[in-house]
């Protein structure tokens, strides 16, 4: 019996997502009386897993596996999860993560909880606190299959540090001609902005900005903080900004630690997008606005005038705590 | 070219969310229930590859009766069958394995199901269909081209996008983008006379095998109240945000 996490990597480097789904994989560890194994792909800081709890690391080094490639890394992780005698496989949800996660439940006849937030009850069967109606609830799932997958929430266990040797063995799985069904045409990734998905602090926009030429107040007051920017549903409708910018229920997810909403008056399904960030700030000349009951700290002012002056002092703060 | 579409009876982004039986179950009442937006943009972009390549459009449902008329709107949207197969949703997997069913007897070359479920969020239906299916599979499509029996599909990834060749039997994780939200089509006055007279399939499930099982739901605690702050005194925000809620 062990508990296996699929780590996963960028250019050779361990995402932040995949050192919260090792601490979480400890956790498990640690109720179930068992260790952690790691499966990670042509990694180069194998030993950093360590310090989240791992103690053995299945490590694939593959030229064929360098881009990711959903099907055939399903495949490995199964037949890892085989090696390591794995009852319960963990994984972080990142936009790979769910990619491959229903593809392995499936070969693994495995149940899988995505969203999860919290360590599972074992105490009575095995039960999971996901959430569920983008954030606006939870649920409890029990997983009643032998074998079982989690995908963890990012920021929600966050990260546990915990020494481990994280011990290296070399695993080559056996591929499938059929695993590479999928090819990679092309990838289009900016490499010097920082992702949403990724992102520690997100400063978004809406309409109160009144127009895409503003947008400088938004990416100046993220350039200071190194955070990404984001945008509320009509602003990508109008094609102010990209849809890949687009946060809330039918957009994309925010799970960071600070979230500064700018001229956003906050619809439910903006809300229920942005609620699993820790700490919400709200600029907005109305004072009625809804988000003001969903945030942490609010400024009643105009944007144009508040904004760049948060800028310039948080530029001061920065320099100063450097 | 033969396409399925999946698709989910989900509350309305707007719907307040409550439940019922002892927090065991979701309280519908009053609750307006749609299309799930993540599969309304597969339906639409279905109904191109109909209008501009020739294509037959089926829509299914894993659900009771009350799932009905969500299924008549995809028709009044132009989709040619509905097809219902007659069991509540337990899981994700119970859930894939009754729509690879009607997939398979149906022979469908593309199947588009959304990313996930607004209610759910589980994510896992499209890609446990094709991997039952033995069908390949693209998750986050925001762009499908097919060419006989080749596709050109984009897939969004954290922080861009990444293109994808290709082939059918190809299922389908989607989401805006393929098409945009001012392309959505929405059934007019003829759609939904005609809707009534098209065939909609009831089947009953092969299984009631499942995974998982939902046990009880809860809602997120309250949350505090906002400390306002004065737009002249910005340093106490900053303040706030370093020793307060420590993130900066």
């Amino acid at each position: 019996m062990s508990i296996l996490v699929y780590t996963e990597t960028e250019n050779g480097k361990f995402k932040k997502a995949s050192f919260e789904a090792a601490s979480y994989a400890k956790g498990v560890a640690e109720k179930m009386g068992t260790d952690v194994t790691a499966v990670a792909f042509n990694a180069e800081d194998i030993k950093a897993l360590g310090d989240y709890g791992v103690a053995k690391v299945l490590h694939i080094q593959n030229d064929k596996l360098k881009t990711f490639n959903a099907e055939a890394y399903a495949d490995a992780i199964a037949q890892a999860a085989q090696e390591a005698s794995a009852d319960v496989v963990v994984l972080g949800q990142t936009a790979n993560d769910k990619y491959l996660a229903p593809l392995l439940a499936v070969q693994l006849q495995a149940g899988y909880a995505s969203n999860v937030v919290e360590l599972p009850e074992i105490e009575n069967g095995f039960t999971v606190k996901r959430s569920v109606f983008t954030n606006k609830a939870f649920n409890h799932t029990a997983i009643t299959t032998d074998k079982k997958i989690i995908g963890v929430s990012k920021n929600a266990y966050g990260l546990k540090e915990n020494s481990a040797a994280a011990e290296e063995t070399s695993f080559s799985p056996n591929l499938k001609e059929e695993d590479f069904n999928i090819e990679v045409a092309s990838v289009d990734k900016a490499t010097d902005k920082v992702t949403i998905a990724d992102a520690e602090v997100v400063v978004s926009g809406g309409r109160g900005l009144k127009g895409p030429e503003n947008w400088n107040l938004v990416e100046d007051l993220a350039e200071v903080l190194g955070a990404a920017t984001a945008c509320s549903k009509p602003v990508s409708d109008m094609g102010w900004r990209p849809h890949s910018e687009h946060v809330g229920q039918t957009g994309k997810p925010v799970a960071s630690n600070l979230y500064i909403a700018i001229g956003i008056s906050g619809a439910i399904q903006h809300l229920a997008g942005v609620s699993a960030s820790k700490t919400k700030v709200v600029i907005n000349n109305d004072p009625e606005a809804p988000f003001f009951k969903a945030a942490d700290y609010g400024i009643v002012g105009d944007a144009f005038e508040v904004v760049p002056k948060l800028t310039e002092k948080l530029k001061e703060f920065k320099a100063n705590n450097a | 070219m033969k396409i399925l579409v999946c698709i989910s009876h989900v509350p309305d982004t707007t719907s307040k969310i409550n439940f019922t039986d002892n927090n065991s179950a979701f309280d519908t009442n009053g609750v307006q229930f749609v299309i799930n937006p993540n599969d309304e943009f597969g339906l639409t972009r279905a109904m191109w590859f109909k209008e501009k390549q020739g294509a037959s459009v089926d829509v299914v449902n894993v659900g009771g009766p009350e799932t009905e008329p969500t299924l008549r709107k995809a028709l009044a949207i132009g989709a040619d069958n509905a097809i219902r197969v007659n069991t509540p949703a337990i899981d994700g997997y119970q859930v894939a394995k009754e729509l690879a069913k009607v997939a398979q007897d149906g022979n469908y070359d593309l199947i588009i199901a959304g990313r996930e479920s607004i209610d759910y969020n589980g994510g896992m239906v499209p890609g446990m269909m094709a991997q039952i299916l033995k069908a390949n599979f693209v998750n986050t499509c925001v762009s499908l081209e097919v060419e006989g029996n080749q596709a050109t599909a984009i897939r969004e990834i954290d922080g861009g996008k990444e293109t994808l060749k290709t082939s059918l039997p190809l299922v389908i994780g989607g989401q805006k983008g393929l098409v945009e939200e001012s392309d959505l089509k929405i059934p007019n006055m003829r759609g939904i006379m005609m809707a009534r007279k098209k065939p909609l399939n009831v089947v009953e499930p092969s299984s009631t095998e499942s995974f998982t099982q939902t046990k009880s739901f809860e809602k997120p605690a309250p949350k505090g109240e906002v400390k306002i702050i004065e737009e002249d005194n910005l340093d106490q925000l900053i303040d706030l945000l370093h020793n307060e809620a420590k993130v900066i």
